[in-house]
């Protein structure tokens, strides 16, 4: 299945530029479930209503207000809103280069592909240099009305925009207290860096796979067949031992299973 | 403020019984609708058929198996449907954090431990900051399959959720043409321009929400000119209620959540 692009725009660093095409990296798997009326099993619809009298309230009679403080509204017209709007534009800028261990992973949002349109040289330098140089462009664009912020990489040859999140949506954990309680002595680390260690390896997506995702449209489908499939009750279990004795127990038995291996 | 899920993390036979809190928040100001009297709209749901309203328990979930046709799935089915050993997360692979491409990451969250859990959890955080290690693990929370990668914080340790390999495109998914050889100082060229705009660190302090930013500036001084300003009744309706998540980690990290 060839993809097709979402957007276009131009990549602009100083005064290069390079024109690309924009593609969604994010293939959605998602089962996805409708609300339906459960005496018809027909799907619902949505409407605004007044609380009071319960009265449907149409499109062309809804105002949009931000509520200052409880009860009190500032009612923002579509004038309002459209000044909001950002200036339409065909740049994606990137401003500066840092590196990509700087970028905590809680700053990541969705994933886009960058694909050349109509300058491919430019497009695979690009891509090279930013690998060889070990930096991530930050880079700025307004797409359908919406400002967006996000991170320019090379990924196996090819440039992928990140968006990224905004400072107020990023709660570091440098603010955050931590944990109370007494640190843990030389010989449990020691112990749970060898647990660590064995469970060491390279970073491969593949080696896991949404597996419930599987069994749920398996239900579905047997469902849909008039089957009702019985689903056992489960209970979740807590058990409680000494961290000295558990860890003991857990390299034993890593151990044994890389034996047999 | 409840947690997101509470479960327990294991690796080995340790296990730390957590909470998970959102590491990421929303910073759009959100806008209520209002009628053109000025008054607070509910959005609620109705049947097709009879064009009535719906309350909450007149609602089912359905999946749309042949065009109109529905399976009804409950969220004890949903439920029962996760064995058992998937309802923890259970770090079953180590690897180096800056290993992971950032297209799989979707979500943060906090893992907070539950009072008594302290020491392993301090153990695992301490373990893997030092060895510079993410810990994977899949696990089935409100109905869906998580694939997380737990990260050593500054003492705390993080989930991010991630995208399957399914859930992502490749270029030649998106049928991006082939790799091309490019000549040496083309890439040069790029070098350059990028060594000249580099920075030391990311700073992400700088990236503001300018939209939301405007959009309260411009609240603000229609306020002050009283210009649509409606005031209604408090006592008729639950305030919008704005829930300070910092405050609420730093209440479970205390111990004195509840």
């Amino acid at each position: 299945m060839a993809g097709r692009a979402i957007w276009k725009g131009e990549l602009k660093i100083g005064a290069t530029k390079i024109p690309v095409k924009l593609y969604s990296a994010v293939a959605d798997r998602t089962v996805r479930f409708h609300i339906l009326d459960d005496k018809h099993l027909m799907r619902v619809k949505q409407h605004m209503v007044s609380p009071d009298s319960g009265d449907e309230v149409t499109n062309q009679e809804i105002q949009k207000a931000y509520e200052v403080e409880p009860g009190k509204f500032v009612i923002l017209t579509d004038e309002d809103l459209q000044s909001l709007e950002p200036k339409p534009s065909r740049e994606i800028e990137v401003t500066e280069f840092v590196p990509p261990e700087s970028i905590n992973q809680q700053w990541y949002e969705r994933p886009y592909y960058l694909g050349p349109d109509g300058n491919e040289q430019d497009y695979f330098a690009l891509a090279e240099a930013l690998e060889k140089s070990e930096r991530e462009g930050i880079a700025r664009w307004v797409m359908r009305n919406k400002p967006y912020i996000g991170a320019l990489r090379s990924q196996d040859g090819y440039l992928v925009l990140c968006t990224l999140r905004n400072a107020a949506e990023v709660i570091s954990a440098r603010e955050l207290p931590k944990p109370a309680g007494r640190a843990p002595s030389a010989k449990e680390l020691n112990m749970a860096k060898q647990l660590v260690g064995m469970l060491e390896g390279e970073f491969n997506a593949a080696e896991f796979e949404d597996k419930y995702r599987k069994r749920v449209m398996e239900f579905i489908e047997r469902k849909a067949k008039g089957h009702a499939p019985k689903l056992r009750v489960v209970k979740t279990k807590r058990k409680t031992t000494s961290l000295d004795s558990v860890l003991a127990k857990s390299l034993e038995s890593l151990k044994k299973e890389k034996r047999a291996a | 403020m409840r947690p997101f899920w509470s479960g327990t993390l294991t690796f080995g036979l340790v296990s730390v019984p957590v909470n998970l809190f959102p590491a990421n928040k929303s910073s759009r100001p959100s806008l209520r609708m209002l009628s053109d009297e000025g008054a607070p709209l509910e959005r609620r749901y109705y049947s097709q058929k009879t064009e009535k309203d719906l309350d909450a328990d007149e609602l089912v979930r359905g999946y749309e198996f042949k065009k109109g046709k529905y399976v009804v799935v409950t969220d004890e089915e949903l439920e029962r449907l996760a064995p058992e050993k998937t309802r923890d997360i259970d770090l079953t692979r180590f690897v180096k954090e800056d290993s992971i491409p950032p297209v799989h990451f979707e979500r943060g969250y906090f893992l907070i431990p539950e009072s008594g859990s302290e020491k392993a959890y301090k153990l695992l955080a301490e373990t893997m900051a030092k060895s510079g290690f993410a810990g994977l693990a899949t696990f089935v929370m409100r109905g869906k399959e998580y694939l997380v990668a737990i990260f050593s914080d500054h003492g705390l340790l993080r989930a991010e959720t991630m995208r399957f390999v399914d859930e992502l495109r490749s270029p030649a998914d998106l049928g991006l043409p082939k790799k091309k050889k490019v000549p040496a100082a083309s890439v040069r060229k790029f070098e350059k321009l990028i060594s000249s705009r580099s920075k030391k660190e990311f700073s992400g302090a700088k990236l503001q929400d300018e939209q939301a930013e405007a959009l309260l500036k411009l609240v603000k001084k229609k306020e002050k000119k009283r210009s649509n300003v409606v005031e209604v009744e408090t006592e008729e309706r639950e305030p919008a209620k704005v829930i300070d998540l910092v405050a609420v980690l730093k209440k479970s990290l205390s111990g004195k959540a509840k």
